[in-house]
């Protein structure tokens, strides 16, 4: 593995300019004064209750995701080429979905094989030839970047279903604000408090049309049970509307209530971040309690606007991943700006040869997994474990992909024996409404705080991190 | 509001109510339970605190004898009894977050410290007097507390109403089953005023709704049955009177009908309660049983939180 990106320090001794105040700082900072803030940081989080629930777990556990005082900083021209990359992926990522669900000239054309649509199951067939409003699917992008070098910026991960982790860029925010006003004194950092604002003119943006002057939006969430619901009521605390669960809503004639304490008021768009499979018991799994049934039945009638769309976890996919630079290309006529990380396609005979060869090298992941579970991670695995990888990965070569162990970016993290470079990604959110696309500068950092370690999922032992656009 | 929103913020305010109630009970059986027995007779004190929380039934489904150490454990910390200290406070912090959205940061930061204290400081019980006394005091300024953010910060909405209303249906709950437990020491044809047993029955009950100070302001007199019973039942200005639950009632029912534009069952049904108190008064009320009277009470009165559920909440 290559010696990692560090984005503070210039091999040879100097700094990058976006972290030259920083250093300064750092330097007249005290130890101590940086553990205190750090204390305080926690105790904030615990008392605003700012946790997240990690399954497998007793269902009363509640953690905090580990703060990392330190910021991420990053140069507005950086920024300026990152967030071009963004919309243009979001962007060709809503029109691949549009054309899966509609057209299909991308399957004519060969681009991406047939099969790998029509027998994923994450594939809807219930949204075969549907009109979705104003054609966005995916409102709500959070696109998993890391850097491995200073020039380019690659995608890790796209995420168009329900991505989760913005309450943290704002609360991140808010907190960094109140501890270190100084050092915000230094520098003109970008704000991300206009993320709920934005978020709800594009979701109002998309309601449908038999809906009122004033579209009603409501946050739809599986309950105080689900890992991110923290996130869930802090939204929908910040953009004013109902926090509704499933029980909450009803459908009559193909359009959608809320109950309230007056009698049933109609829904017109719903943020939903209940998965595609347990929005509705008619029309998928028949045991869900979470859902509403008859939404689905709302939605084809075009009388509810889903954000995101149900079906876009085809686009997601970590097999159609590995197709996402061609996709770019096909709708947009464009080269990327973001690149991939390459990927070998287990389910080609050619490439799970080389996987199978070369174990010990790559970073397996399933194509359906999330949140960091069900990978190999090969440098890191014992004999065993790699074994029985071996296995399973013989027996069904179309779940996986791999990917070469890469070497993230490091940033300055505190640490037990003081301040120490760590592995970070970033997740900036991308909104989609009907006539624009907006990407508040910044985003989720999180960071592996385990030394050399290179998974930074919060369910794993990562935390998170500030991240500062400068503006310039 | 949504529905839920309301149910979860009404039943919010019960739980914490119904927490500072079963402390104040507890405190008060421990002052009695102190006394040398002369004082205190031969009822069994703790039988009656489980009697009073009315959760004598389960109890003895797991306990044999009703002594300080199973009741306290048992109304305190059981995670069996649903209606148990810890399980209120749980039950609480589980509402708050249902509807986050919906309260102040300071009356969830109550909350949410309250449910952090019980498992950093309480997990494991109590050992000693001293500590047991440390817990009902922080139970009872807990409830202190998010009674006095929900006053002091929320905006004068249904969403206050709605807790409001929680409050007062279990504060004259509470109440009411003080009184149905004990009214036999209130009869006033055992009028041997003043008499040592029954001073400290008397003073118990008041203590338990924090009303022996008051008492002694409204009628200053000698601690005497049937102004105790006049005190709880019909005193217009004691907070946790039968009376004043009503007036309160009634005012939050109104207010939700006026900015709702509508009124309902609820509302009548509150009003016709609260009338019955305003035309009732103590020689009437013995006359026809005081125990008749409570029971009647307390069924009307868990009638009403049936009706408010139909008619708001689900």
């Amino acid at each position: 593995m290559a010696l990692a990106f560090d984005e503070m320090n210039i091999p040879g001794g100097d700094l990058r300019p976006a972290y030259q105040e920083l250093a300064r700082w750092l330097k007249e900072t005290p130890p101590e004064a940086l553990e205190y803030r750090r204390q305080e940081a926690e105790l904030l989080f615990r008392r605003i209750g700012i946790t997240f629930a990690v399954y497998g777990e007793s269902e009363s556990t509640e953690r905090l995701i580990p703060f990392d005082v330190i910021p991420r900083i990053m140069s507005g021209k950086e920024w300026t080429l990152l967030e071009k990359g963004l919309k243009q992926r979001v962007r060709a990522l809503n029109m691949f979905l549009r054309d899966i669900y509609h057209g299909r000239d991308i399957l004519r054309a060969g681009i991406v094989p047939e099969d790998l649509i029509f027998q994923n199951p994450v594939f809807r067939p219930e949204m075969n030839g549907q009109q979705v409003p104003h054609d966005v699917y995916v409102h709500i992008a959070g696109i998993d970047i890391i850097r491995v070098d200073a020039e380019d910026f690659i995608v890790l991960e796209d995420n168009a279903r329900t991505p989760s982790g913005v309450s943290y860029m704002l609360e991140n925010r808010e907190i960094m604000m109140r501890l270190f006003p100084d050092l915000f004194a230094r520098h003109r950092v970008a704000p991300v408090e206009r993320y709920p604002d934005e978020l709800l003119s594009a979701l109002r943006s998309v309601a449908p049309n038999s809906a009122s002057g004033e579209p009603t939006v409501a946050l739809l969430t599986p309950g105080v049970y689900n890992s991110a619901y923290y996130e869930h009521s802090f939204l929908a605390d910040k953009l004013g509307i109902e926090l509704v669960e499933g029980r909450d809503l009803i459908v009559k004639n193909n359009e959608v209530f809320m109950r309230t304490t007056e009698g049933v008021k109609r829904v017109d768009v719903i943020y939903r971040r209940v998965d595609d499979d347990y929005l509705d018991p008619l029309t998928f799994r028949p045991d869900s309690a979470l859902g509403v049934p008859g939404l689905m039945s709302a939605y084809a009638a075009g009388n509810i606007t889903l954000a995101n769309a149900v079906g876009t976890g085809i686009a997601d996919d970590k097999a159609i991943y590995s197709y996402m630079p061609e996709i770019v290309k096909f709708y947009l006529g464009e080269e990327p700006i973001l690149k991939n990380v390459q990927t070998w396609r287990c389910r080609e005979p050619k490439d799970l040869a080389y996987v199978l060869d070369h174990l010990g090298d790559l970073v397996v992941k399933e194509v359906h997994g999330s949140g960091g579970y069900g990978m190999l991670i090969g440098p890191a695995a014992t004999k065993a474990t790699i074994e029985a990888f071996r296995e399973k990965l013989k027996r069904e070569p179309e779940g996986f992909i791999a990917q070469p162990t890469l070497a993230l970016s490091t940033c300055p993290t505190c640490t037990a024996s003081g301040l120490a470079p760590r592995h970070v990604d970033l997740r900036p959110f991308v909104l989609t409404g009907s006539k624009t696309t907006t990407i508040v500068p910044g985003g989720l950092t999180r960071v592996a705080l385990k030394e050399g370690s290179l998974v930074v999922n919060s369910s794993q032992g990562g935390g998170t991190k500030d991240t500062w656009i400068l503006d310039e | 509001m949504l529905s839920r929103t309301a149910e979860n913020l009404y039943w919010l305010a019960r739980y914490v109510e119904r927490a500072e109630y079963l402390a104040r009970t507890i405190d008060a059986t421990l002052r009695v339970t102190a006394l040398p027995a002369a004082y205190i007779g031969k009822t069994n004190e703790w039988d009656s605190a489980l009697l009073t929380a009315g959760v004598a039934t389960s109890f003895y489904q797991t306990y044999e004898e009703a002594n300080e150490r199973n009741v306290v454990d048992y109304l305190s910390f059981s995670a069996d009894n649903p209606s148990s200290i810890r399980n209120c406070i749980e039950a609480a912090r589980l509402n708050s977050r249902s509807v986050r959205t919906a309260l102040t940061s300071e009356m969830w930061d109550t909350i949410n410290s309250a449910w952090i204290e019980l498992q950093e400081v309480w997990s494991k019980g109590t050992s000693t007097r001293e500590d047991l006394a440390k817990f009902l005091r922080f139970v009872q300024e807990t409830s202190l507390r998010f009674d006095g953010s929900a006053y002091r910060t929320m905006l004068r909405n249904d969403a206050y109403w709605f807790s409001r209303l929680g409050l007062h249906l279990e504060r004259a709950d509470n109440t009411a089953r003080i009184l149905d437990v004990k009214y036999h020491v209130l009869l006033p044809e055992e009028e041997h005023v003043g008499g040592p047993l029954d001073f400290y029955q008397w003073s118990s009950i008041l203590r338990s709704v924090s009303a022996l100070t008051a008492y002694h302001w409204v009628y200053r007199e000698t601690l005497k049955p049937w102004l105790v019973a006049d005190l709880l039942i019909l005193n217009g200005t004691l907070p946790r009177s039968l009376a004043s639950c009503y007036d309160n009632l009634t005012r939050n029912l109104d207010q939700i009908g006026v900015a709702y534009g509508r009124q309902g069952p609820a509302q009548r049904h509150a009003r016709g309660i609260r009338n019955r108190l305003e035309h009732s008064n103590m020689n009437d009320i013995f006359q026809h049983g005081v125990h008749e009277f409570i029971q009647e009470f307390i069924s009307d009165n868990s009638r009403l939180g049936e009706i408010i559920t139909k008619q708001y909440l689900i």
